[in-house]
């Protein structure tokens, strides 16, 4: 029985020629049904293969390997087939794209309705699915590297969809270009594990790494480093976050889908499909789950003062990526794509959410301008509300279950992790204040909309409305996920991942377990109740106490409005000095020297040339006899010392030669 | 006595060339060339050229030097002014020519064995011996330097004419 | 007393670069011409001596051709000269250096 694999990835991507090639022609209605199509038919046979491959139908053996199109390269040591593989991990990972993107996919039509480019933006929607699926389905690094790379182009071309408008442009190229850098890194690691392994597999390595099993440290922690900072780039962690928070200024629904529940993640599932490479080396595992804490509670920080709610969700998506990051650094693999699975539908859901909003207001996105929404758009209201209660980490919402499951395992995992437990902790007060913050400002009080900037949308006429069914259908779906998407638990997801990603601890084993987790479990939800409360009283209602906080500590508060003014410190350090170098070898030295310099060569030379030449034609008679005797006596020297090479029949062979010059005479 | 003769002549041929080249005003040079040329003559007529002795008189020293005397007179720019042309002339120039010199010498000098001697009493090549030659072997060359001379007075004449002419 | 052939070739050679230095140094314009003469009778000599040496009238026939070719050309060569006197009025030869008049 075949499962198939191949469609998943061909479906969306025959959407993407459809809608790319013939839709600028075809009738929108035409277009929407092109674009959803194909999807859904993807996630249908996702839903089959999963039915057909669920461990316990005996059907399969897991991981399913498919060899789709035969051998890619063979060349010498190097040998890469083109060929998906499916396991629990990947199957996870396809049920979240290509359901939660169908959802987006119906969300949009409603959101894009009255785009320019409506046929565009669903062709590269699809194309994003192709690729995300070949990243997740793919059976060896380079396969997936060929999917990562797609993603970040889709990537790019999604953020600019609105291509006239320079920010949006800018912030495509600073995404690509900074993806790329963390590109560099992923190379580095399939070099190194091509060195190491002699093939990029998954199946070989694994195999190669069961057969060794003393190898600790050195190589290991190389590979794993360099592929830590593909993550990085990838997964918008320090220091290459920098792309997400501008990836904004493209349409809403698209920052749901690949900034918040798929591409980003796609470093995650790198980090834990590597799994067997970290386990091996606790210094690289150690380093994610600095990276990780500390990107986490850096977003957090920054999130508390932003305005824009877009932006507050963009360093919440940071912060939460850093959270997974944390999770796969100590070693709990399955907590971390658990938090990877619910932060998906959360997130997108506040992400579609804040689009209804932003949507509803005819294009406003400045929280301060917001307010009293909640009776105006009441069901984006409750749906945003399971979204909040979600990421702030409230029972029985689904972000309850994930972070808890990772604040536990960092506990468990020595002194290093009980620190960055505080430091996760403290980040979940923060997150809970910001996501309320936001709640607040967004939904209560009286309407600041009377200082709204009336341009851009064909909405504007129109009072706060709600949006239409199309646009509110997923969001249901999603709130309804969030909301009971964590009651799978933590130790049945651990389990179905462990053939994948390695045992999970089960807190019932350890001694003191239990309490532990149940300890942990209240703490953290106490202080999600604490986050609440503090932004009840200082946006609850209307009052002056965040301005006044804001003016009495100007610095911290400068520091954070500005983003630690990471962004200008890596303009004039990295990318000033880059630009100018290249300007430098580019102009003066390519352009100049090179070009400039052998045209200008070429003809110096000819006008010399002739300058030199010219002094012969000199009319003067003396010198052309002078030449002509000079001429003479070279060829007369010629002759004597070299015969009959230069004067024919002259041989200075003294006898022969008067014999021989005169022969008509005779 | 042929050796006194010829050092005698010979001497005469290179004076004189010598003189051209360090005379300042033409006529004087023109003079010096009528030396070389009488002395050639009686040079000839040591090699028993007897007929080619008496061309030389009549044709070069009589008729084509008297010619150049008749042209430096009628134009009569008088002595040479020291103009500096070419310093190339110098540099390259002279080298050459010692070098041609030399050359040529060398071939000779190498070459002293196999060649022979002169003596008085050598033959004499008869004017019947040449003319027989001449008329009979190259009468072609010999019409047609006729008709080159023809062609020289042509254009001699065209040259020369004053202008508006008709 | 003998006088050997190469001593009659020596003098032609050396008038021969006698002529080629009044060529080179001269700036009288018929000066110039005279010491092209001069070459063509160094010429002759050695042509007569060579005659002389294999006892080949040919030689002597090929003198009296030089010399009526010499004859033509001195004539036409001063009548050229004439007209470039006319032209420029003067007969320097580092003056005569262009085609335009």
């Amino acid at each position: 029985m075949n499962l198939y694999l191949w469609l998943i990835p061909v479906l969306p991507f025959v959407g993407f020629l459809i809608n790319g090639l013939l839709g600028r022609r075809l009738p929108k209605a035409l277009v929407s049904t092109v674009a959803l199509a194909f999807p859904l038919a993807a996630f249908g046979v996702v839903i089959r293969a999963a039915m057909l491959a669920w461990p316990g139908n005996g059907n399969f053996t897991l991981p399913y390997v498919e060899n789709f199109a035969g051998s890619w390269i063979n060349a010498g040591p190097l040998h890469v087939d083109f060929s998906f593989a499916l396991d629990q991990l990947t199957l996870v990972m396809l049920l979240i794209i290509t359901g939660v993107g169908f959802l987006i996919h119906v969300y949009s039509v409603g959101y894009m309705a009255h785009e320019e480019g409506y046929w565009r933006y669903f062709a590269y929607l699809n194309l994003f699915l192709f690729f995300m699926t070949v990243l997740v389905l793919a059976e060896n690094y380079l396969l997936m590297f060929v999917g990562w790379e797609g993603v970040g182009l889709a990537s790019y071309l999604l953020i600019g969809f609105y291509f006239d408008k320079k920010s949006a442009a800018d912030a495509g190229k600073k995404a690509f270009v900074v993806n790329r850098i963390g590109d560099v890194g992923f190379l580095l690691g399939m070099f190194l594990l091509l060195s190491q392994f002699g093939s990029l597999s998954f199946g070989k390595i694994g195999d190669a790494l069961a057969l060794n099993s003393g190898q600790h440290g050195g190589m290991l922690t190389a590979i794993a480093l360099c592929l830590v900072v593909g993550a990085c780039g990838k997964s918008a962690q320090i220091p290459l976050y920098i792309w997400l928070p501008d990836a904004m200024e493209g349409p809403t629904p698209v920052s749901a889908l690949i900034h918040a529940a798929t591409m980003v993640t796609a470093g995650v599932y790198m980090i834990a499909r590597t799994h067997g490479i970290f386990d091996r080396s606790p210094f690289a595992l150690a380093v994610v789950a600095i990276i990780g804490a500390a990107t986490a509670f850096f977003a957090a920080t920054i999130g508390l003062v932003q305005t824009d709610i877009k932006r507050v969700l963009a360093y919440s998506t940071i912060s939460q990526l850093g959270y997974m990051f944390l999770g796969c650094g100590v070693a709990a693999y399955s907590a971390a794509v658990f938090h990877l699975m619910t932060h998906a539908f959360f997130k997108a859901l506040l992400f579609l959410a804040a689009g209804s909003v932003i949507h509803g207001l005819g294009g406003e996105q400045n929280m301060l301008k917001m307010g009293g929404l909640r009776k105006k758009l009441p069901i984006t209201f409750w749906t945003m509300t399971a979204g909040v209660f979600a990421i702030a980490g409230f029972f029985p919402f689904a972000g309850f279950f994930s972070k808890d499951a990772i604040l536990y395992e960092a506990f468990q995992h020595g002194t290093l992790g009980k620190g960055l437990y505080f430091v996760g902790l403290v980040t979940a007060l923060l997150t809970s204040f910001y996501m309320f913050r936001l709640w607040y400002l967004t939904f209560f009080g009286e309407s600041r909309a009377a200082a709204r900037n009336s341009e851009s949308t064909p909405h504007t006429s129109h009072s706060p409305h709600e949006s239409p069914w199309i646009m509110l259908f997923p969001l249901v779906i999603l709130a309804l996920l969030s909301a009971a998407g964590g009651w799978i638990g933590i130790e049945r997801f651990g389990n179905f991942l462990s053939p994948v990603v390695g045992p999970v601890i089960d807190p019932t084993l350890e001694s003191g377990g239990k309490t532990l987790d149940i300890t942990l479990s209240i703490v953290a939800v106490c202080v999600a109740l604490l986050g609440w409360f503090l932004a009840h009283i200082f946006y609850g209602s209307k009052n002056k106490r965040a301005e006044n906080l804001a003016a009495s500590t100007p610095g911290v508060y400068s520091l954070l409005m500005h983003k630690y003014w990471i962004d200008e410190i890596y303009h004039n350090a990295i990318v000033q000095p880059l630009v100018l170098g290249s300007r430098y070898i580019l102009g003066w030295i390519g352009e100049g020297a090179i070009i400039r310099g052998s045209a200008w060569l070429l003809a110096g030379i000819t006008t010399l040339l002739g300058e030199f030449l010219r002094r012969w034609q000199s009319g003067n008679l003396r010198s052309y006899s002078a030449w002509l005797a000079a001429g003479a006596a070279v060829l007369l020297l010629a002759g004597l010392f070299l015969g009959s090479r230069v004067i024919p029949g002259f041989d200075p062979d003294p006898g022969q030669v008067l014999h021989m010059t005169l022969p008509a005479v005779r | 006595m042929h050796l006194v003769l010829f050092l005698i002549f010979a001497g005469f041929c290179l004076a004189g060339a010598v003189n051209l080249l360090l005379q300042t005003h033409p006529i004087n040079s023109a003079l010096s060339l009528i030396v070389v040329m009488s002395s050639l003559a009686v040079l000839y007529l040591l090699l028993g050229a007897e007929f080619l002795a008496i061309a030389q008189i009549i044709v070069y020293a009589g008729a084509v030097m008297v010619l150049f005397t008749f042209v430096v007179m009628l134009l009569n720019v008088g002595v040479e002014e020291k103009t500096h042309g070419s310093k190339i002339a110098k540099i390259i120039g002279f080298p050459a020519a010692v070098v041609v010199l030399g050359v040529i010498a060398t071939v000779i000098l190498e070459a002293q064995k196999s060649l022979g001697r002169v003596a008085l009493d050598d033959g004499i090549t008869t004017t019947q011996d040449l003319s027989r030659v001449l008329f009979r072997d190259m009468l072609l060359p010999f019409e047609l330097t006729s008709v080159l001379i023809l062609i020289a007075i042509l254009g001699a004449v065209a040259l020369a004419r004053k202008e508006g002419h008709s | 007393m003998h006088v050997p052939n190469s001593w009659y070739l020596i003098l032609s050679a050396l008038l021969f670069t006698l002529g080629v230095f009044g060529f080179l140094i001269k700036r009288n314009l018929i000066t110039v011409f005279m010491s092209i003469e001069l070459m063509l009778n160094a010429v002759n000599l050695s042509f007569v001596t060579f005659a002389h040496e294999w006892h080949a009238v040919k030689g002597q026939i090929f003198v009296f051709f030089v010399m009526v070719v010499a004859a033509a050309e001195a004539a036409v060569g001063l009548a050229i000269i004439i007209a470039i006197f006319r032209a420029r009025n003067t007969l320097n030869v580092d003056q005569i250096d262009l085609m335009k008049l």
